[in-house]
């Protein structure tokens, strides 16, 4: 579940997020503690605890006091305009580039995702 | 040279060497271990981990240099010891104990020690406490200490190789409770290790010890993503790395496979572009080829 090469507290904060995005986690209810986080990742509490903050810090949860972290009203369609903000760089571009390495053309490449956009 | 010591350093080590005769285990090592941190002590056979440990818990005397555990000199002081515990490898025992003794004398060494916690680890770890102690295998002997070093709850907790022995089931309860329990009362601990990768996500700090000196000395999260491997066409791949540091080169035929420091998204985007592939190096490798040892010098987990 924890990859190389990204910080894990990212990777948490991403696990986090898409959670919310696909209502695994709906908003006003509560996530997972920071040490029940660290068990099921098996990961440093602390670690995981700065990925759970990133995500306090830009408003995604919030802090109950006593009792939890909560997720933010309207905190899915926010994380929904940044990924797809991010759908370009992270999709897009790395799609592009192995396209035309295989000189597949843009007609092509549009003719595959409608073709596969339609697949049940 | 003096260094300030910072507030929520539980050791402080300065200037220290250790010199057995001519060999010299520890060379003017500097180094602090921060309080409520889970720290790994990595490095290959006979780098000086143990040695730098011995002197922490006052088992030995350095040559030079001074060393400070909770702010004070650690030798011969019961003060400081009594909070400081330390499994290594192969702890000795009494020629006539059996298991349960071990248990009925750890609360006398440790103050915070948790017998219910202490019986939980006995049953998870399936330790018959009835054998003599010198009729158990390796694995449980190493069983014995892990479930000390973990219900005495000492403010510092060394684990020098704990699990000698102890198979991949019995590896990953330890990791679990340990983490489960530095959740719940968290306290300072070094964890020595060769099974790199099996601690690496446990760990807040990383220290690397070579040949008696400090290579590495970094948070955890720093480190990740710190080297990158580059791979492909062998001149492509010369390229890219033409007036970069290379900690690592392999190839074959055509193709080469090198390791390098941190790339910024540009340079990424560029080796992307250049057709290259970019792979993570994990703690692991990424010890193996700061220490200049071949990949056989460390077990590979399973």
């Amino acid at each position: 579940m924890i990859e190389e090469g990204k910080p894990i507290f990212v990777q948490i904060a991403e696990q986090i997020e898409n959670d919310v995005i696909d209502g695994a986690i709906e908003e006003e209810t509560q996530v997972p503690s920071t040490n029940e986080f660290a068990a099921f990742y098996r990961i440093n509490p602390a670690t995981a605890g700065k990925g759970v903050n990133r995500l306090v810090e830009d408003g995604t949860l919030y802090k109950k006091r006593g009792i939890g972290m909560f997720v933010a009203a309207g905190a899915r369609e926010r994380l929904l305009a940044k990924r797809r903000g991010e759908f370009r760089a992270e999709y897009l571009e790395p799609l592009l580039a192995e396209a035309a390495k295989l000189s597949i053309t843009t007609d092509q490449l549009t003719d595959m995702i409608r073709t596969e956009g339609t697949q049940p | 040279m003096t260094h300030p010591i910072a507030p929520d350093a539980v050791v402080h080590v300065s200037g220290l060497t250790k010199r057995f005769g001519s060999f010299t285990a520890l060379d003017s090592v500097d180094v602090t271990i921060t309080r409520d941190k889970i720290h790994g002590l990595l490095g290959r056979n006979g780098a000086g981990k143990t040695t730098l440990m011995q002197l922490i818990t006052a088992q030995d005397f350095p040559t030079h240099g001074d060393v400070r555990v909770f702010g004070e000199t650690p030798m011969e002081n019961a003060g400081v010891l009594r909070h400081v515990c330390f499994i290594k490898e192969s702890q000795k025992y009494p020629e006539d104990w059996r298991v349960k003794h071990v248990f009925a004398s750890a609360p006398h060494f440790f103050e915070n020690w948790d017998a219910d916690f202490a019986e939980r680890l006995i049953a998870d770890f399936r330790l018959p406490t009835r054998r003599p102690i010198k009729k158990l295998s390796r694995g449980q002997l190493s069983a014995i200490g892990v479930i000390v070093g973990l219900a005495s709850r000492a403010p510092l907790t060394f684990f020098d190789e704990p699990y000698l022995g102890l198979d991949a089931v019995a590896r990953q309860t330890f990791y679990d409770r340990l983490l489960e329990d530095y959740a719940d009362h968290p306290r300072t601990v070094v964890l020595s290790t060769h099974l790199i990768d099996e601690v690496a996500n446990l760990l807040e700090h990383v220290i690397v010890i070579d040949e008696g000196r400090i290579l590495i000395d970094s948070a955890a999260d720093d480190l990740r993503g710190s080297a990158t491997t580059v791979v492909g066409m062998r001149r492509v791949v010369d390229a890219f790395v033409a007036d970069r540091e290379v900690l690592h080169r392999d190839g074959v035929g055509g193709l080469a496979s090198v390791t390098v420091g941190r790339l910024d998204d540009a340079e990424r985007r560029a080796a992307l572009e250049a057709g290259l592939e970019l792979s993570p190096v994990s703690l692991q490798q990424l010890v193996v080829h700061r220490t200049h040892a071949g990949s056989a010098a460390f077990e590979v987990s399973a």
